[in-house]
């Protein structure tokens, strides 16, 4: 297992409704606790992942799913167990939309 | 129509319970995870794989919990197991209308050994109190992963199981079987045997559960509001007429199909005409037909 952090600062949309957890964690798939925080307007992202090696890969897949939601005090934890990057973002993006109603 | 089949547990509970409804106990943002999984390096889930609350159904409060079989089979470890007692025990010092379980599970789960199955145990001792206090316990199984090892047996502590072909109930899932007794005892990899075998047509003509339903959210729904109400009829909790009725009907099963090798010869003794058709029947053609050729009434412990 390895456990990374990521914290993305001065975010724009907050999230307007309670904790959503979609996904699950099986076998080449993820699940996302979306929940707002007190963070200063930044949105701190925690994933713990089977997949040993992939950080690099996790931090674009992160970088791109900020540049598209811009959240602002907004905690994102993830349990995974393999999950392609394309399904990192399908997941992350269900359960933003599962908070604020639809896409960004 | 919606599949029960292709749904998560998490988007079973607002098809079988009333909208909006459901209040979830220790939801995923508590996190409180499995502290096995962790120590051996394992990935763990927020809800432990169980989801357990309260809702309305039929607009009864009715007490509730989904098994995800997604998350490492849907198997009980000790938090799993824990959370299912807890919500069981709460069913009855809430007065709970009834409680409504919808199993998808391999059983214990291995890694947290001696405290998987004490979680289970638990549960079946804390779903034979719900029942004692008066309280109907409806199972539904009906998910992939079908409802087996301990939970299998949690799942027959029940007044009531409801099952769709598609699910799955059995002791020993067939790999299990196949590792200890070899392939010529059980082709694990025969499906349509595992379904003959362990699947909701053949259960429900044994008697192994008592309505069988089409694979619908919606069906499952009518059901256990059915289910509830005749119990509640008839009385939730398990007398010693009806366990001694039970032993009964097992040690009749054991006479009369003891030597069967395969249900296709069990379903022939029962008098259904065309064995071989039984598992291309619709739910509602196979109703008609099991209607003649069931065995016994097998009220599991009702």
């Amino acid at each position: 297992m390895e456990t990374h952090h990521f914290r993305y600062e001065a975010g724009s949309r907050p999230l307007p409704g309670a904790a959503q957890l979609v996904g699950v964690v099986s076998s080449g798939n993820l699940e996302v606790l979306v929940e707002p925080a007190p963070l200063g307007g930044a949105c701190e992202i925690e994933v713990r992942t089977a997949a040993n090696g992939f950080g690099a890969t996790w931090q674009a897949v992160m970088a791109d799913f900020h540049a598209r939601w811009q959240l602002m005090d907004a905690r994102i934890c993830i349990n995974d167990m393999g999950a392609t990057p394309a399904v990192v973002s399908l997941r992350l993006d269900q359960a933003v939309e599962s908070v604020t109603g639809g896409p960004p | 129509m919606s599949s029960y089949l292709e749904l998560g547990a998490r988007q079973r509970i607002p098809h079988i319970f009333d909208a909006d409804t459901f209040e979830e106990f220790l939801p995923p943002s508590a996190r409180v995870v499995s502290p096995h999984l962790a120590q051996l390096d394992a990935p763990v889930s927020f809800d432990d794989g169980v989801i357990v609350g309260r809702g309305r159904l039929g607009g009864q409060p009715v007490f509730g919990a989904a098994q995800e079989g997604g998350f490492m089979g849907g198997a009980v470890g000790e938090v799993h197991g824990a959370k299912l007692v807890g919500m069981l025990q709460r069913a009855v010092s809430e007065h709970a209308h009834a409680v409504l379980l919808l199993l998808e599970s391999g059983g214990v789960r291995l890694h947290e050994a001696n405290a998987g199955l004490i979680a289970v145990s638990e549960v079946m001792r804390a779903m034979l109190d719900v029942r004692a206090a008066g309280i109907p316990v409806v199972v539904a199984v009906g998910g992939a992963n079908g409802c087996f090892g301990g939970m299998g047996i949690a799942a027959r502590c029940a007044n009531t199981v409801i099952m769709s072909e598609e699910g799955r109930l059995a002791m020993s899932g067939p790999e299990v079987i196949e590792t200890a007794h070899g392939v010529e005892e059980f082709d694990a990899r025969d499906r349509a045997l595992v379904w003959r075998t362990t699947g909701g047509k053949h259960r429900y003509l044994l008697g192994d559960c008592q309505l069988l339903v089409a694979d619908d959210t919606e069906a499952f729904r009518a059901a256990a509001i059915g289910a509830i109400a005749a119990a509640h009829e008839s009385g939730a909790a398990l007398t010693l007429a009806a366990l001694q009725a039970e032993h009964d009907m097992l040690a009749r099963r054991l006479r009369d199909f003891g030597d069967a090798g395969d249900p296709l010869d069990i379903w022939a003794r029962l008098g259904v005409p065309d064995p071989n058709a039984v598992p291309m029947l619709e739910a509602d053609a196979f109703l008609a037909l099991a209607a003649t050729h069931r065995a016994g009434p097998g009220a599991g412990g009702q």
